[in-house]
């Protein structure tokens, strides 16, 4: 028996979206599997990580929370990408947001207006979006790959970020924890409804996946975006501005990633702690790709990654299982969109040595 | 500056450059044969959280070391499957293996953390580790840095002298053309996407073995990456990969330096320089686009199937 690769000629639209649904599954079965081996009920374990977590609203709440920084990050990944430009760097620009954001909050503590908010979000965006020019410059400039110098960033920000929680923005009252003072109330973002940790950030995200949508599927730049991802030399001889648009995609990209990272800072953290982020601009790699790089099945995807999260914690206090679980689905789902997405291009077809020996004797005769 | 400090400074230089040699060689050989696999740091960790794992169990360093390059090997056994066998984009393959080794290490070395080990200790060849600046430099190291000076001029001798490294560049500059020659182009490539993981397993294991003897989460620190880069740095040249890999080396221990000679700077931005150098050196030298495009294997990243 053989496995065949025969090539469909063209995209099977089905499969663009049955493709993700079909790595989901795979990973759940992998997972059940590994579960088995490790000795634990493979239902029980499912049920822990995906279902508990959700049986009240505050469950629910908690997955909202989750799922923000992820879709912000993810759907400013989503125009990088549609560009072809790697932009790996969501996390080192989302822990800038964060920087910058409690820079601005911690020099705001006075301030009772509700204007020390939009300083503070503000901040934190601009800082994402510079951090992620950086990139842009470099690759325009000096044609850096921005795989390298995006990861490398991240590293930079995050060693920025510890320094100045260890240093510059370290609670003078703080008992020499390395942690800044908390922000004043007029920087924090509002709590959505009374019980949860749900916060404004929510209206932001909203607001991100109406832009980023009308920006993808509607504008002219969004079109010129998409051409320079299929098609790089089509884009120049049609006189599209690569340089622009590269700079322009990292920009925006760079922003909601910021402004991810301040969101978290200003929501449900409430002051600049060394850890921001359980890797949200890594997972958000994963769910850009997950939702075919489309503002909804973004949503999709980073609620799905939400769920993980949520699921990895109850799974690591009620079953003692490593939290690491989380990244583990994390890169299966990744790794099974891609190995799935060959059905994209391609039908695959069973050959048994019978049937090939049979068409050969009907070639034959 | 005194001779001994010079000579401690060599010392660390070649000892810290030394992961990120091994994983740069192993990449080259891929790069070479056209394939660019961005999961190195996640077959460095799982080398890394595996080899420390069964030199604890086992208490058998080599065996650790052995298996730590297994364990490289089949994450990109993976890779292989993936990008060469299904065809998918190699940038998205490598990066979903480098997520997937960051979860699976983690996952697997969570019960293993600050466990202690007692590693490989420096061997000091009689007499010649006695030779002036040099000599601990390049004979009191520990045994896996003299088997990387072993592989070094392996590789190097399989890519300018022997047949197969013809095999291997023809295979990444013209697919088709050493399609046509009867050259079994994607077998080619495998082997060299293999080889590259046990590369970066051995330097995984080096890491967990040898220049720190524990686990921890995310050890490699972003070193899979740098040897990427380094790659590029040495505009694929497999002496230049030597030369940058103790430079890189040199660029993570210069708080030791600063510190001998009492500067006082916060570690944390000290800790940023091997990356800033990164991105400087990449900035050098992507600068001129055309030079990096003739020295880049010209087949680097593309899938190809045969007879399409």
């Amino acid at each position: 028996m053989l496995l065949s690769l025969e090539p469909r000629g063209e995209q099977s639209r089905p499969m663009l979206w049955l493709s993700p649904l079909l790595a989901a599954v795979l990973t759940l079965l992998s997972g059940s599997l590994l579960f088995a081996l490790l000795g634990h009920d493979p239902l029980e374990t499912l049920h822990t990580l995906l279902i508990a977590p959700l049986a009240d609203w505050y469950g629910v709440s908690e997955l909202l929370v989750k799922a923000l920084p992820i879709l912000l990050c993810a759907l400013g990944l989503a125009v990088a990408y549609q560009a072809r430009i790697w932009n790996i760097g969501a996390e080192g620009q989302l822990l800038l947001g964060a920087l910058a954001g409690s820079a601005m909050a911690l020099q705001l503590l006075d301030m009772d207006s509700r204007w020390a908010l939009v300083w503070v979000v503000l901040a934190g965006t601009v800082a994402g979006a510079a951090w992620a020019g950086i990139t842009a410059w470099l690759r325009t400039q000096f044609n850096a790959n921005e795989i390298l110098t995006s990861i490398m960033l991240n590293y930079i920000a995050l060693n920025l970020l510890l320094f100045f929680v260890h240093g510059p923005l370290k609670d003078p009252a703080g008992f020499n924890f390395p942690e800044s003072a908390m922000f004043g109330d007029a920087s924090r973002l509002p709590l959505v409804s009374e019980d949860g940790r749900l916060h404004g950030g929510l209206y932001l995200a909203l607001l991100a996946l109406v832009a980023v949508w009308v920006l993808l599927q509607k504008s002219f730049l969004g079109f010129q975006i998409k051409v320079l991802g299929l098609d790089r030399r089509a884009a120049g001889f049609v006189g599209f501005r690569e340089k622009r648009l590269v700079w322009f995609a990292l920009l925006v990209s760079g922003a909601l990633a910021g402004m991810a990272g301040v969101g978290e800072v200003a929501g449900p953290i409430g002051q600049l702690v060394p850890q921001v982020s359980p890797g949200y601009g890594y997972a958000a790699i994963t769910v850009a790709f997950l939702g075919r790089l489309n503002p909804l099945g973004i949503v999709a995807a980073s609620l799905l990654m939400a769920l993980l999260y949520l699921g990895g914690e109850n799974a690591q206090m009620t079953m003692n299982l490593p939290q690491a679980i989380t990244q583990l689905f994390q890169g299966m789902m990744l790794f099974f969109l891609l190995a799935c997405d060959v059905l994209i291009l391609y039908r695959p077809r069973l050959k048994w040595k019978w049937a090939q020996r049979k068409a050969l004797a009907e070639a034959t005769t | 500056m005194d001779l001994d400090l010079l000579s401690n400074i060599l010392y660390a230089m070649v000892r810290t450059g030394t992961p990120l040699l091994l994983v740069a060689l192993g990449e080259l050989i891929c790069e070479k044969s056209g394939v660019l696999n961005l999961g190195q740091e996640g077959m460095m960790l799982f080398g890394a959280v595996i080899g420390f794992i069964v030199a604890l169990a086992t208490g058998n360093l080599w065996l650790g070391v052995l298996l730590a390059m297994a364990a490289g090997m089949l994450l990109s056994m993976l890779f292989a499957a993936v990008a060469l066998g299904f065809n998918a984009n190699q940038v998205a393959t490598g990066l979903a293996l480098t997520i997937f080794g960051v979860g699976l290490s983690t996952f697997v070395g969570a019960a293993w953390v600050g466990k202690p080990l007692s590693g490989f200790e420096p061997i000091a060849i009689p007499l010649l580790s006695e030779i002036p600046l040099i000599g601990r430099m390049l004979f009191a190291q520990d045994v896996l840095i003299y088997l990387s000076f072993a592989l070094f001029a392996l590789v190097a001798w399989v890519l300018l002298k022997s047949r197969i490294g013809l095999i291997i560049q023809a295979v990444g500059e013209s697919p088709d053309a050493a399609s046509a020659m009867g050259l079994p182009v994607l077998r080619v490539r495998t082997l060299a996407v293999l080889f590259g993981g046990a590369m970066a397993g051995l330097a995984g294991g080096y890491l967990s073995l040898a220049y720190t003897p524990m686990w921890a989460e995310n050890m490699t620190a972003g070193r899979g990456w740098i040897a990427l880069a380094l790659v590029v740095f040495a505009s694929w040249r497999v002496f230049r990969v030597l030369l940058g890999a103790y430079l890189f080396g040199l660029a993570s221990i210069l708080h030791l330096v600063a510190q001998g000679i009492g500067l006082s700077i916060p570690s944390n931005l000290l800790a940023m320089l091997p990356y800033v150098a990164t991105i400087v050196v990449l900035v050098l030298l992507s600068r001129d686009a055309i030079k990096t495009r003739l020295y880049a294997p010209v087949s680097l990243g593309q899938p190809w199937q045969p007879g399409h």
